[in-house]
This record gives C-alpha cells, structure tokens and sequence, in this order.
C-alpha cells in the first residue's frame, strides 16, 4: 500500500512537467514578441526592455524555463508585472475566499446530489427519477452565469433576501460569511451536483440489481441500511471518481461565478491577470489550479481502497 | 439501422427504395424521438442563423433616443446600453455559437481521432502523447481558453483554437480506448497475419468502429464549446465585443443587470436552449447508435 501511495504520487511528476511546460509554452509559442505582449499596445519600447529585463526574457529559453521552475520549486513565484507585488502575496489575500466557495459548493453539492442519485435509482422510473433526470440534464445546459443571474434576480433582487453580490471575509463573522456566499456556491454547484446525481443514479441502479441486495432485502432489512451501507457504497468507485474529475469543472466554474457575483477570490484573480496580460500571475494561478486538481485526484484513486477491499494496492 | 438493411434488400426498384426509406424513417422517428425532437430544433436555429438578415434588422444599428428600451413591438427584446436592438443581436448571436459548436466539434474529433488511433496502435506514440494529454487535461479548460486568447488576441478563429486545444485529450482517450479493445478483436488478427499493413488496418478495420462513440463525444464537445464560447466573451477574453454573441451581449447587459433584466435574459435562455437540445441529441444518439457506451460516458 505504501509503496503504491509513494508511486502514485511520483507518478504525478511528469504529469505536472507537462502542466508547467504547457503554462510556459503558452507565452512562448504565441507569434510575436512575449515582452511586447504583457507590455501591451501603448507601451514605450523602453517599458518593453524593461518588461523583457525583470521577465528574464533575454536568457535562452531552456535557462528560462529552468530559472523559473527552480524558484517555483522555493515557493517564488515571481512578481505580478502590473501590481509589482510579490505573486505569493497576491494569492495569499485570494485564497480565503476561493476557498470557502468551493467548499460550500462541495458540501451543498454532495448533499444535494448523493440523495438525489439514490432516490431516483431506488424509485426508478418514477416522478422522482424523471425529476433526476431533467434536473441533470439542465444542470449541464445552463451556463454557471445564467443560473447566477437568474438566482440573482430571484432572491437577491426581488425577494431581497440574500445580497446582491460581494463577499464577507470571515473575520466579520461565519454566518455573514456563509450568507454571501449561499447563491454564489449554489450557481457553481448546480453543475457539480447534475454531475454527481447523474453517476450516482446509474451506479446504485446497477448494484439494486445484484443478489446481494435481495438478499439483504430478504433478511428484512429497512430499506434505509440496504441504500446506503449496501448500495451506495458498492456504488462509491464511480461515484468517487466522479467527484474527482468534477473538480476541473468547478475550478472552471469558480472562475465565471465569482466575477458574476464579484468574489475577491483566485478566479477573479485570474481573470484580472489575463485582461491585464500579468503572465507571471497567471502562470502561477494556472499552475495551482492544476497541481489541486492532480492532487485530488490522487486522493481519489487511493479512497478506491477504503470503498472497495477487494482493490488492492 | 432497418433502415440501411430495407434499402440493401430492395435496392432494384427504385420507387420502393424511396417507400421504404420514408417508412425506415418514419420507424426512425417513432423509435427515437428525442433525436427527432432536438435536431428539429437545431435544424430551425440553423435556419435562423442563415437567414438571419431576412429574420432581423441590423444588429449594429443604432436607435440612440431609445437606449435600454424594454421589450415593445419595435423591438421584440428591448435594446441595449448604445441603442442597438437586442432581438436582432441575439438571432445574428445564434451564428457565432452555431458555427463555434459545430467547427470546435469537428476539428477537435478530427484532431483527437487521429492521435488516438496512433496512441493506440503504436506503443511508443502511447507512452508520450498519453502524458502530453495527461498533463493538458489537468489545466482547467477554461484557463487555458482564456489565456490561450487574451494572448493570440481576441477573434472568433481564436476563441475556436482556443476550445478546440483542451477538448482533444478527451477525444484522444475515448478513441485510444476502443482502439485498445478493437486490437485484440480475431479479426484484426487476421487482418495482420494475411498481410494488411498498418494504415490499411487502422483505416479499414480499426476507424469504423470509433464513428458510433465519437459522434456523440462531438455532440458533447459542441454543446460545452457553445457554453465556454459565451463564457470567454462574458469575461471579456472572447470574441470582440462588437461582433454580436450571446456572450457578448451578457456581458455588456450584467451592467444593468438590476434594473434592465431583459438584457441578460433573452441571451442567456436562448444559450441555454441550444446547450440544452445539443445534450439531449447526444443523450439520444447515445441510446440510439450504441446502448453499450449508455453508461458512465461523460
């Protein structure tokens, strides 16, 4: 098991090579001048030196991709070229709220999808299901900004419950906090959630038809212990796996919904830098996204163990 | 599939060919109707995006006395921040999202086709482009399309490079995968030992069986490249901000969002209709084409 663990995570190695290689490739590979790029179109050829001399853009390119891996390796991930602070710095204020979106997009999102997936494969062909089914197809159709705005104009605007837009820091309080975030993590979590159910639903489906189950109706279980010590958790692998390739989806989805409802957070961080042409912020951001979406998916493969015994390592 | 054998069976005749294919379809139909459904549908925004001009007014025409209009009987869906009427922006809009799906769908299959069949075949190719995909499905798709634009800068051409790029490893893998089961086929064994060299059965007995499960993918693809499409715009790092798309014009209404809904509304649900119709033709071919490939796709 050790062994495999320690695999596992070496094996993520070239995968973020490759990661890095792209990120640096991307300003490199684009026509034209990288410097002149970030400087933008009014710039003085002298900013562009200047631009070309702090980027380190005058070395050849594999010294470059060298030096810069290297300080990425020490935890320096360069200065932002339009707000010359530190880029550590810049994500350090921009975590926070990053943060508690997805995590309360997770937490709404399992709790609304796992129930969802069991009921409607346990009430298959029913209304519940149907209602499964469509809300899974939706979920995949409307755009994250729409269901926002939509959410927006409905409980914000008309109903006035929750705020419009803007983030609370939880220093001013959890529950202020939370509050702000309540239609935010909603919108991002639609996706997710049609995602999950959609898995969820198919995967208890096939393990409610294996003897097993009939045995332990049979036994006289209530019907409670058979869905979820029995068929969820024989589901769990693909449901599992789901949850993990999702995260791609909601890093994207993080970055749409907090300019929607105007998130502090790493994706408005993001965008900002590429409007701005910041590129070594958006090599960094890129970069962390990445690596949290690799490592989760590490994670995922290893919690294979825990729901199923019979995968050994 | 009846349909294809009724026409081998009475080929000869050709009145009962044209009988037949129009009851082959008919049953087509009955059999399916979602397909049915959603490609009506699609059929009749791809009219709307042809005859667009003869549907709408200019979309670049400016009523400046009637600025943020709501909707009225002049214009159907109100008009915007410059005076622009939005109901002729969002049927000119349907284009640019029509045309994005469909080309990223198709040059990401072909892009995706061809490497998964190499990476399949050819151990060596495997080991390396297998990693290069690895690593490219790890970078979220929409922070790739952004920076890859605000770099190339902002054109329709480049919003297409710039989807079509992260939606090839997912090709790449679906069709590597079946090119790893089909290998192993006696056929293809047969294929080998009489002889047939690599690009005849790569091209002969390998691709066929890829066209069933990679047209849905590209149903798919075509359906999440209209939504990152309309994303890119709405952050600003899409197509340029005077060509009319559903993006952009979401992105200029969020403004007055508060007080002018409409502006944000009409796009939006026209987007979400076609994601909606593009996803359910890909539910429906996936029944319909290969109810083996029904589970666990996407």
């Amino acid at each position: 098991m050790t062994g495999y663990i320690i695999k596992r995570i070496l094996a993520t190695i070239p995968v973020m090579v490759i990661v890095a290689l792209f990120v640096f490739g991307l300003l490199h590979i684009t026509p034209g001048d990288p410097a002149a790029i970030i400087a933008g179109d009014y710039a003085s050829p002298a900013d562009v030196e200047a631009i070309r001399e702090k980027l380190g853009l005058n070395e050849p390119i594999h010294i470059q991709f060298y030096t810069w891996v290297k300080s990425l390796a020490n935890g320096d991930m360069g200065v932002s070229v339009f707000s010359n602070l530190p880029v550590t710095h810049l994500i350090g204020q921009r975590v926070e709220a990053t943060l508690m979106l997805s995590i309360l997009t997770i937490i709404i999102a399992l709790m609304a999808s796992l129930p969802l997936g069991v009921l409607a494969a346990w009430k298959s062909r029913t209304f519940i299901d149907r209602f499964c089914m469509i809300f899974a197809v939706l979920g995949f159709s409307v755009p994250v900004f729409v269901i926002g705005y939509i959410l927006m104009y409905v409980f914000a605007i008309q109903l006035k419950w929750l705020p419009v837009q803007g983030y609370k820091y939880l220093a001013d309080g959890l529950w202020p906090c939370i509050r702000s975030l309540i239609l935010p993590s909603l919108a991002l979590g639609t996706l997710y959630t049609a995602l999950i159910a959609r898995i969820t639903r198919a995967s208890v489906m096939e393990v409610l038809a294996e003897d097993y189950i009939r045995t332990a109706k049979a036994k006289g279980l209530n019907s409670r212990t058979i869905l979820i010590r029995h068929a969820l958790k024989n589901a769990a692998v693909p449901i599992v796996t789901i949850i993990g390739v999702g995260i791609a989806l909601l890093i994207g989805g993080v970055v749409v919904t907090e300019s929607v409802f105007n998130i502090p957070g790493l994706g408005r961080l993001t965008v900002d830098a590429i409007l701005h042409r910041d590129y070594p912020v958006i090599q960094a951001v890129i970069i962390i996204f990445s690596g949290i979406y690799v490592l989760i998916n590490v994670l995922v493969d290893l919690s294979y163990v825990f729901f199923d015994p019979r995968i050994r390592y | 599939m009846a349909t294809v054998n009724t026409i081998a069976a009475s080929a000869p005749q050709d009145q009962v060919v044209g009988q037949d294919i129009k009851r082959g379809f008919k049953e087509f139909a009955r059999r399916n109707p979602t397909v049915m459904i959603s490609s009506s549908v699609l059929l009749f925004m791809f009219i709307v995006a042809i005859f667009a001009p003869f549907i709408a007014t200019d979309p670049m025409e400016l009523y400046p006395w009637d600025r943020l209009k709501p909707p009225s009987g002049d214009h159907w869906f109100g008009t915007d921040h410059l005076g622009r009427d939005a109901f002729a922006r969002t049927v000119y809009g349907t284009r640019i999202s029509l045309s994005v799906g469909l080309i990223v769908a198709l040059a990401s299959s072909g892009f995706g086709l061809t490497i998964g069949l190499l990476a399949g075949y050819i151990r060596m190719v495997d080991t390396i482009v297998m990693r290069v995909m690895d690593g490219l499905m790890a970078i979220p798709s929409i922070l790739f399309a952004i920076a890859l634009v605000s770099l190339l800068g902002g054109s329709v051409q480049n919003v297409i490079i710039a989807i079509t790029v992260p939606e090839i490893p997912r090709v790449v893998r679906l069709v590597r995968a079946i090119v790893l089961s089909i290998r192993e086929m006696p056929y293809v064994e047969a294929a080998i030992a009489s002889g047939t060299r690599l690009p005849g059965i790569l091209i002969k007995h390998i691709l066929p069986n890829t066209f069933a499960p990679l047209m849905v993918q590209a149903t798919y693809i075509c359906g999440s490249a209209v939504i990152l499409e309309a994303l890119l715009s709405f952050l600003g790092a899409g197509t340029p901000p005077e060509i009319p798309s559903w993006g952009n014009m979401i992105a200029e209404g969020r403004v007055y969002f508060q007080f002018k809904s409409w502006l944000i509304l009409f796009p939006g649900i026209c987007l979400a209709i076609m994601v909606l119709t593009v996803n359910i033709l890909g539910d429906g071919l996936r029944d319909t084409l290969d109810p083996r490939i029904a589970r666990g796709m996407r």
